[in-house]
């Protein structure tokens, strides 16, 4: 692709969201608001290379894909006399200020309602997500089905029925309310956190493939962060993506295992994705409104502060799992507190913090596994290995139970060096 | 004479490019950095963070603090350079070679009025040393 061409492939994808978002409000059907863009992408392809980009590239695609579904229309209805060419025309010059003007009063709640329709709570996770990457991000069948490692065929009915779904409940079309509109805000900051993990939860041999859906995921988390610009947990939601992104390039080893946190090479970490998460992070504290992003950003950044493992303020840590329990209650961040307090206060300690969550957890893996090594560094070898092997029992995947054996192996040796 | 070229672009666009389309950019830009510097043109310059980032002082009184950018535009500030040249001309003649490394966007190109070329006593923590190198 010349570089013309790639500039204007990128001016397309940029402009995306802004412009099927406004088509989706004029024409209120999501099948025709994608096709008028598509067609406006094709006018795009001829007219920018010949007069050179437009000053508003989401302006132009909005008017010119209006005007090709509104000719569409018309010529599909023939019954509908067609005005003159010329006072078409007239009509245009006259509507583009005011629609560029309304365009504009509208484009936040139009990406907002674009991304919010793609959280519809009737969609599994999974079809969240790739109707995210299909309608906001424009990502091909193709492309989303190879991140998702299954086939296009399978994708594209997947989408297919999530459209279907989508398009069947009723998304209101008037400018939301506050109220309204912080509640779609939680919505899509959770989907483009589950766009990321998709792309983050992942064995290594499939990384390279699923990298675009955290790539995918940061750009929607920094296009949300414009339209709310203020707003701290939206800049914690970027802060936390890119400083987890940040380590992309340490978590597997040659081989395609998974290096832990603290064995990675920490000189692979991206710096220009920490400083800019560490950057966010410190603008979303001013603010003094700590919500679940920021915690979850803070303690990211605090693994990203430390030149070594060994270096980790584990306390810090404690203290940010204390205070996410708080705000969102949740045996998996108990577990994950316990680790911080295995650090801190020793195993016997973080037995006790989580003997309340057999329960809860006695069906996930991690919880085994956790309690399988502190039971290891507290001499209860035994009951270690029960443990262990129920931890394995349950893992998914093999690679998961991989990964938790690789765990047990380093905690049985940091048991037997204690 | 000593100018300074604002470089504006569409952030949108250049944050989306993948690291290879940013790589490419930055290869093809480093040869022209190359050129410069060995006319002895090239003074300091510098790529910024995304607009996401930024925060904004307004010194009204008691000052305010924005969250974002100073001016909300079409295409953003992204970075600059400072050169040294005869003339506008050939300011613009090297905006024209870094625009063909780097097209999309515009240069704007502003006579320097004072120049504290400060050095930092040490070495300080950049995001991407080596880019803010070339």
């Amino acid at each position: 692709m010349s570089t013309d061409l790639a500039w204007i492939d990128a001016a397309l994808t940029s402009a995306r969201p802004q412009a099927v978002g406004a088509l989706l409000r004029y024409f209120r059907d999501l099948d025709t608001a994608e096709e008028a863009y598509q067609d406006a992408c094709l006018r795009a392809l001829k007219a920018w290379p010949q007069n050179g980009p437009p000053r508003d590239p989401a302006a132009w695609l909005i008017m010119v894909g209006r005007n090709a579904a509104l000719d569409q229309a018309r010529r599909k209805s023939r019954q509908t006399e067609l005005p003159d060419e010329g006072v078409l025309s007239d009509l245009d010059d006259v509507e583009t200020p005011m629609a560029e003007r309304l365009d504009s009063a509208n484009y936040r709640d139009d990406i907002l309602r674009l991304l919010f329709i793609c959280c519809h709570p009737g969609l599994p996770a999974t079809q969240q997500v790739a109707m995210a990457l299909r309608v906001v991000s424009g990502l091909s069948v193709k492309q989303i089905a190879r991140a998702f490692l299954v086939s296009e065929a399978a994708m594209e009915q997947r989408i297919t029925r999530a459209k279907r779904a989508v398009g069947a409940g009723d998304t209101p079309f008037e400018t939301p309310t506050d109220e309204e509109r912080d509640r779609r805000l939680t919505a899509v900051m959770a989907m483009i956190y589950l766009v990321f993990n998709e792309g983050y939860s992942t064995a290594a041999k499939d990384a390279a493939k699923r990298i675009p859906l955290c790539d995918e995921a940061i750009r929607l988390a920094r296009l949300l962060q414009r339209l709310f610009p203020s707003e701290p947990e939206v800049m914690a939601l970027t802060a936390l993506l890119v400083l987890q992104h940040s380590r992309a390039n340490a978590r597997f080893d040659e081989a395609g295992e998974v290096v832990l946190l603290e064995d990675q090479d920490r000189t692979l970490w991206s710096r220009e994705l920490i400083t800019e998460g560490l950057a966010l992070i410190d603008k979303a504290m001013r603010h003094n409104a700590p919500g679940p992003y920021q915690v979850q950003a803070a303690i990211a950044a605090t693994h990203a502060r430390a030149p070594t493992a060994a270096d980790t303020d584990w306390v810090q840590i404690e203290h940010l799992y204390q205070a996410l329990e708080r705000m969102q209650p949740s045996p998996v961040v108990t577990l994950n507190r316990a680790v911080a307090v295995m650090k801190v206060l020793g195993p016997e300690a973080a037995l006790k913090l989580i003997a309340p969550l057999e329960d809860p957890l006695g069906g996930y893996f991690h919880f085994w596994g956790l309690r399988g090594a502190l039971l290891m560094q507290t001499g209860r070898a035994n009951e270690a290995r029960t443990a262990f092997d129920k931890a394995i029992a349950l893992a998914n995947t093999v690679a998961e139970a991989a990964h938790i054996r690789r765990h047990i192996d380093r905690l049985i040796a940091e048991g037997a060096a204690a | 004479m000593l100018y300074a070229l604002l470089c504006y672009n569409s952030e949108d666009v250049v944050f989306s490019w993948s690291q290879e389309e940013d790589d490419a950019v930055m290869e093809r830009l480093s040869k022209v950095h190359a050129k410069l510097h060995e006319s002895g043109q090239m003074g300091p310059s510098l790529r910024l963070m995304a607009t996401t980032t930024a925060a904004t002082l307004r010194k009204s009184d008691p000052p305010v603090v924005i969250d974002g950018p100073f001016a909300e535009t079409k295409e953003q500030l992204l970075g600059f350079y400072v050169v040294d040249v005869e003339n506008l001309d050939a300011a613009l003649a090297i905006a024209k070679d870094l625009g063909k490394a780097n097209p999309g966007g515009a240069y704007e190109i502003r006579p320097i009025r004072l120049f504290l070329p400060e050095a930092f006593p040490e070495s300080v923590a950049v995001a991407q040393p080596e880019t803010a190198e070339a």
